[in-house]
Formats: structure tokens, sequence, C-alpha cells
């Protein structure tokens, strides 16, 4: 069941997100994928982005991507690939205190990197600054670049978005 | 109000040329409709309506609401959101049916 | 302009995969669109697309529509643009106005593909300059460059009113809400996400009660309703804006076919009046076929398949049946069912399991 909050206001609520969690002991392995998409639609391109089939839709193509984070190296190709842009890789392992998250960002002007921007989580509410450790736009990401920032450890379960400082 | 640098798309614009709104001179780009063009330099009242006399402005874009009729060059019930600018073409708003140019 | 045996009227994804999928078995159509620039509705679009490799998923709305007429340019097809089909007579004669000058064609297969227009909703103040269809805030945002206004209101949360309110924000306006009048969001739940992590409020069971401005709009009042879409007293909102984007769905554009006499059914799932076609898209009149959103408002993605259905139906008309066209034919038909088999497609399953059985 897909919470009310997700379903009338587009947040994807605590009760959401289990599902698209990685477990601890992977976590801890690296970076890898988390997919939030909860809902049944036509769409698989995550399936055919990735190249270690870490993400399958299946045959039928309106069921919900199914991850094996095992197999996910945290390569990032499939979060530009995502129509949806509901695709994040997240890092615990960036520092003592700080983990990593790397988004799609399709707006202008882009930060660059070392820049501090205002981390905000999926209702767009400020929580925290953030500094971009890396950002990439290349012709592999297809006008959809990839932002990554420095959050504090245990954020990375909220921050989705972001905000530049003017 | 045009959009400088777009994160997705390059507009590819035509020559810079200039025609009048009532009687003053806008810029605009070839190729571009009348509607847009004014949209462009801030005007959105196209023309009043037959009965009331109120302002209106375009809505479909596609020349299938008849909300954008202008004046151009004398001629009355243009559709201003298709039909393209050119250079010195004479722009008007419309006063309710339009009124047939007498020189 | 040449005369031709099918004729195509309309260069959107439907028409443009009929085109290439009859000329795969040796026809040579030729395509009509009233616009400069062929592709549809595909043409405004900016977001990568749903669907799957196939239908061209996770490319761009308008690069699909780039790649399409590039495949179309290397076969023998030809596209008149500018060219609107404005009449069809008795005897099987389409009027196609073009340059202000009327060409009857006469083919023996017509295709019509003439998409969708968008509806309108009215409330006081709707007629102000600054109330604009969302195809209307596209074409002017993504052809043009031009931005609508500074500061939006968007009625509607259908995939329409998502996808347009996450291009105005890139196109630098600030989109002050999306207002639903039903309990729940109606386009696809990651549009509205995206959306929701900009700070973008999605307000559904709310509605507008009207524009405020004198000679253009310079806000809105909206309110929270209930379940019987009565306002809830007290819960109006003044929002300052000067432009209301209306996304409350399309309708089919169907002249053409009633003009051609096709039988036609009021199918609400569908969007409105469709004319009955069967399995391979041809109506109640032999030789006139349709597809796409005239025929029932979806996708491009399932478009693309109706229309490459048509093309094939057209040869099938024009030069008899064949092993291998049956067998194109089934794979089509399997992957259009495909698409339609989620949540999404049950809406146009059920209109068209209606329509099939509408058949007088
Ligand atoms: C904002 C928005 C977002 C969308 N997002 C998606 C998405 O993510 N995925 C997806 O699959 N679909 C999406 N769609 C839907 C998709 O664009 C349409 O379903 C699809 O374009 C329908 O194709 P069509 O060929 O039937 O009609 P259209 O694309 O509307 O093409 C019809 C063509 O016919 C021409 N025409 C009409 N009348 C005449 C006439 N009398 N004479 C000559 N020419 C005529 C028109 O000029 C037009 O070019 C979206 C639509 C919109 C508006
Ligand atoms: S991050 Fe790389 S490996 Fe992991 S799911 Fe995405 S594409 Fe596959
Ligand atoms: S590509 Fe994105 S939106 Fe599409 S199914 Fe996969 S995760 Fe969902
Ligand atoms: S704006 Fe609808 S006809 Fe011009």
């Amino acid at each position: 069941m897909l919470s009310d909050k997700l379903t009338s206001c587009g947040i994807a609520d605590h009760s959401d997100i289990p599902a698209s969690w990685p477990s601890e002991e992977r976590l801890k392995k690296g970076p890898v994928v988390v997919v939030e998409c909860f809902q049944e639609i036509p769409c698989n391109p995550c399936e055919t982005s990735c190249p270690r089939q870490a993400i399958v839709v299946g045959e039928n193509i309106n069921d919900l991507p199914k991850v094996d984070h095992a197999k996910c190296n945290g390569c990032t190709i499939c979060v530009s690939r995502c129509p949806g842009l509901a695709i994040f890789v997240i890092d615990v392992n960036y520092s003592e205190t700080e983990s990593l998250v790397t988004m799609p960002y399709e707006f202008l002007p882009l930060p660059e990197k070392g820049d501090t921007v205002s981390a905000l989580d999926r209702a767009g509410k400020e929580c925290c600054r953030a500094k971009v450790v890396k950002v990439v736009n290349t012709k592999a990401q297809g006008k959809t670049p990839l932002v990554t920032l420095t959050i504090p450890r245990g954020m990375e379960k909220s921050i989705r978005f972001f905000k530049l400082i003017p | 109000m045009r959009i400088g640098k777009h994160p997705i798309l390059d507009f590819k614009k035509g020559t810079k040329i200039e025609f009048f709104f009532e009687g003053q001179p806008v810029e605009g780009f070839l190729g571009e409709p009348i509607a847009a063009a004014l949209h462009a330099a801030g005007i959105k009242v196209l023309r009043h309506s037959v009965k009331l006399d109120r302002p209106r402005g375009f809505f479909c874009a596609v020349g299938k609401c008849s909300s954008c009729l202008m004046e151009v060059d004398g001629v009355p019930n243009v559709f201003s959101c298709i039909t393209p600018i050119r250079p010195g073409m004479q722009v008007r708003r419309q006063k309710g049916r339009g009124r047939i140019a007498v020189n | 302009m040449t005369n031709t045996n099918f004729l195509i009227i309309g260069g959107g994804p439907a028409g443009l995969m009929a085109a290439l999928s009859s000329s795969e078995f040796g026809l040579d159509p030729l395509i009509i669109d009233e616009n400069q620039t062929i592709g549809g509705q595909l043409i405004k679009q900016t977001h990568m697309f749903f669907g799957s490799k196939a239908e061209r998923a996770g490319t761009r709305g308008f690069e699909i529509g780039m790649e399409l007429e590039q495949e179309i340019g290397k076969r023998n097809i030809k596209i008149e643009r500018q060219a609107s089909a404005v009449g069809y007579y008795p005897d099987g004669t389409l009027a196609v106005l073009q340059n202000e000058k009327v060409t009857p064609l006469k083919p023996k297969a017509v295709l019509v593909a003439t998409g969708a227009s968008e509806n309108f909703v009215s409330f006081p103040g709707s007629d102000l300059p600054g109330v604009y269809g969302a195809g209307a805030v596209q074409t002017l945002m993504n052809v043009y460059g031009i931005k609508p206004g500074r500061s939006v209101l968007m009625v509607g949360s259908g995939n329409i009113g998502l996808i347009v309110s996450y291009q105005l924000m890139q196109a630098g306006v600030q989109v002050k809400a999306i207002i639903e009048g039903l309990p729940k969001i109606g386009g696809y739940l990651v549009h509205a996400s995206k959306i929701a992590r900009a700070g973008v409020p999605i307000l559904t069971r709310h509605t507008i009660l009207k524009a405020l401005g004198g000679d253009q709009v310079s806000g809105a009042v909206i309110s929270k309703i209930d379940d019987k879409w009565q306002t809830i007293e007290g819960t109006q909102q003044t929002l300052e804006v000067d432009t209301i984007c209306l996304a409350v769905g399309l309708s089919p554009l169907t002249e053409i076919l009633w003009q051609a006499g096709c039988q036609m059914n009021y199918i609400p799932e569908l969007g409105g009046q469709v004319a009955w076609h069967d399995d391979l898209m041809m109506t109640t009149m032999p030789g006139i076929f349709t597809a796409g959103d005239v025929t029932g408002i979806e996708e491009a993605s399932t478009a693309m398949l109706e229309g490459e259905l048509a093309g094939l139906g057209a040869v099938k008309f024009l030069k008899g049946d064949s092993k291998a066209l049956q067998s194109r034919i089934n794979d089509t038909a399997c992957r259009l069912a495909a698409l339609r088999a989620g949540p999404f497609g049950q809406k146009a399953r059920e209109g068209k399991c209606k329509l099939a059985e509408c058949r007088r």
C-alpha cells in the first residue's frame, strides 16, 4: 500500500521507503543504488541501462523494478537514464561523520565542485548545508547531470534534492 | 521574457526583425508567430471581446480556439498564434469583430 | 502535392509510425500535417519518455520526433507541412488546404491521426489573458523559448500538469502550486515527487474559484473542497500569480471522421467521441483508419503502436494478406497489449473493450 502522503502530495513516507533500502551490510561495502519507484507504470530503462542486471522489471513492463543490491556497484549509470528521476546512489563510507548522495539535477545553473548548497528532503524542506563533491555532465548523462553531495551521516535516508545558496 | 540558457534545449533563433504593434516598434525573430513575439515583449492582451469588451490573450497557441484574433496589415481575424511575423508588419489589437481598414 | 494510395493525416507519433510500417511493406504514403514541424506533441516534450526500449523509452520526446523524421527521410515517404485536411466528401475526396490553396486528393486508404485538443474549464476570470492551456504554455516555452510569465498556478495533476510544471521550473518560472480536485494525484507519482522535492506544493482536493486581475491575470483564489466538490468555508487562499495554466484533459480531434461517416461512440474512458475501429484500426468505413490520441487519449508509446498497426492494416487492405504481414501484425498487437497491461492502462483497456462492443 502506498502512503497517502505519496499518493496525495507526491512525497514518499517512512512507510514507502523500506522496500527500496539496501541492508546495513551492503551499505558498508560501498556506494549502492536506491530506487524510489513505488507505483506500477509501464517503464523499464532502469533495467535496460544497468550493465550488471542489478535492476529487473521483467516480462511485464508494468511491474515494479526489483533491485538486487548485491549485484550493484554504485556506478550511477541508471541514475540519469530513469525518466522518473527516481534513482539515487548513496555511500555511507565517505568519512566518520559524512555520507554521499548522488542525484540527478536538470536545472541551471549547475553547481560546481566545492560549492556549498542547501540540501532538501522529499518535501523540499531545507535540512542542512551540503558540499558538492562531484558534478558529472558528459554526453553519457544525456542532459541529466549528476551531482554528488556530502551530508551528515544518517541524512542519506532523507536528502533528495538541493538548492543553490544565492 | 525570453528564456536565457535552458538545461535541455538549444533555441535556434531566426534573424532579428522589427514589426509594429499599435504603431510602436517591437522586436522579434523570424519564424516566430505574432502572439509569441508580443508575449516575449510583455504584451498579453491581443484583442477585446465582441460583446463585453473584455481583454483576451491567446489560449491554445495552435489555431483552434480563436482567442487570439488580431488585425494584421489592415486585415481582421488573423490567428496571431500561428501567423509568423514579417519585417514591417502592422499588428493591432482587434476590437469586437474587427474593422476593415479604409485608406 | 501529388496523389497517393495511402494518405496519412497528422504527423504525430501515430502518423509517423504508420508511414514507416506501411512503407516497410511497399506502400508509398503521403503525410500531411498542418504544423510547420513534424512530430505532433513530441516536439514540445523535453522529458525522457517512459515505456520500453522498443518504444524508445529513456529518450526525450523531441528527440524521438527527430529520430522518426530521419528514418522517414530514408524511405519513399512524402511529407507536406502546413497542409490541413479541411473536408472529406462522400465520393472519398479529401480537401487539403496549403498556402491558401485547396487540393483535392483521392487516396484509396486514409489514416486519421489528428491527435487531440485541450479541454477548458470556466470560472470567473477564466477568459483573462494569462489563463493558458498547458499545451500552449509548452509551445511558447519549449518551441519558441519564451516564458509564459513569472509565476504560475497549475490546474490539474495528470501527467501533463505535472510535466509542464516541471518544464516551467526548468525554464526559470516559479510554480506556486499544482491543484487537483480529486483526492489523489492523477499522473505518475515519480513525476509528482520530482516537483514536490523542489518545494512546490501539490494540493489535492482543491479547486480554483476565480482569477483576479483587470487587464490580465494578477492572482488566483483557490479553496479546499469536500468529496462533493463543495468549497470548504475558511480554506480560501489567494496566490499571487500572473499565469494560470489549465491541464484539465484532452479531447479527440474527430472532425474528419464524422465527415467521413464513420460510426462514432461516446466513450468517457477514451476522452469523448471516438470512431469504432477493428483490430487493425479500420473504422466502419472501409479504407478509413484511425490511430493515436484521436481514438482515445493515451500515450505516445501506445499512439506509436496503434499507428504501426494502422499502417499494417492499410497494407492488408490495399495489397492483401501475407504470412510476413500477419506475423508483424501479431508482434505489434502483443507489444500494445503489454503496454496497456498495468494499472495506468486500465482506463484505456476498459474503454477499448466498451468501444469494441459498440459495433452496430
Ligand atoms: C505534456 C505532455 C506530456 C506527455 N508525456 C508523455 C510521456 O511521457 N510518454 C508518452 O508515451 N506520452 C506522453 N504524452 C502523450 C503523447 O504526446 C500523445 O499521446 C501523442 O503525441 C499522441 O500522438 P498522436 O500521433 O495521436 O497525436 P499528436 O501528437 O497530437 O499529433 C497529431 C498531429 O496531427 C496534426 N493535425 C491535426 N489535425 C489536422 C488536420 N486537419 N490536417 C492536418 N494535420 C492535422 C497536428 O498538427 C499534429 O501534428 C504527453 C503529452 C503531453 C501533452
Ligand atoms: S548504479 Fe550501476 S550497477 Fe547499480 S543499479 Fe545502477 S546501473 Fe546498475
Ligand atoms: S526507469 Fe525509473 S521510473 Fe522507470 S521503472 Fe525504472 S525506476 Fe521506475
Ligand atoms: S490561441 Fe487559440 S487560436 Fe490562437
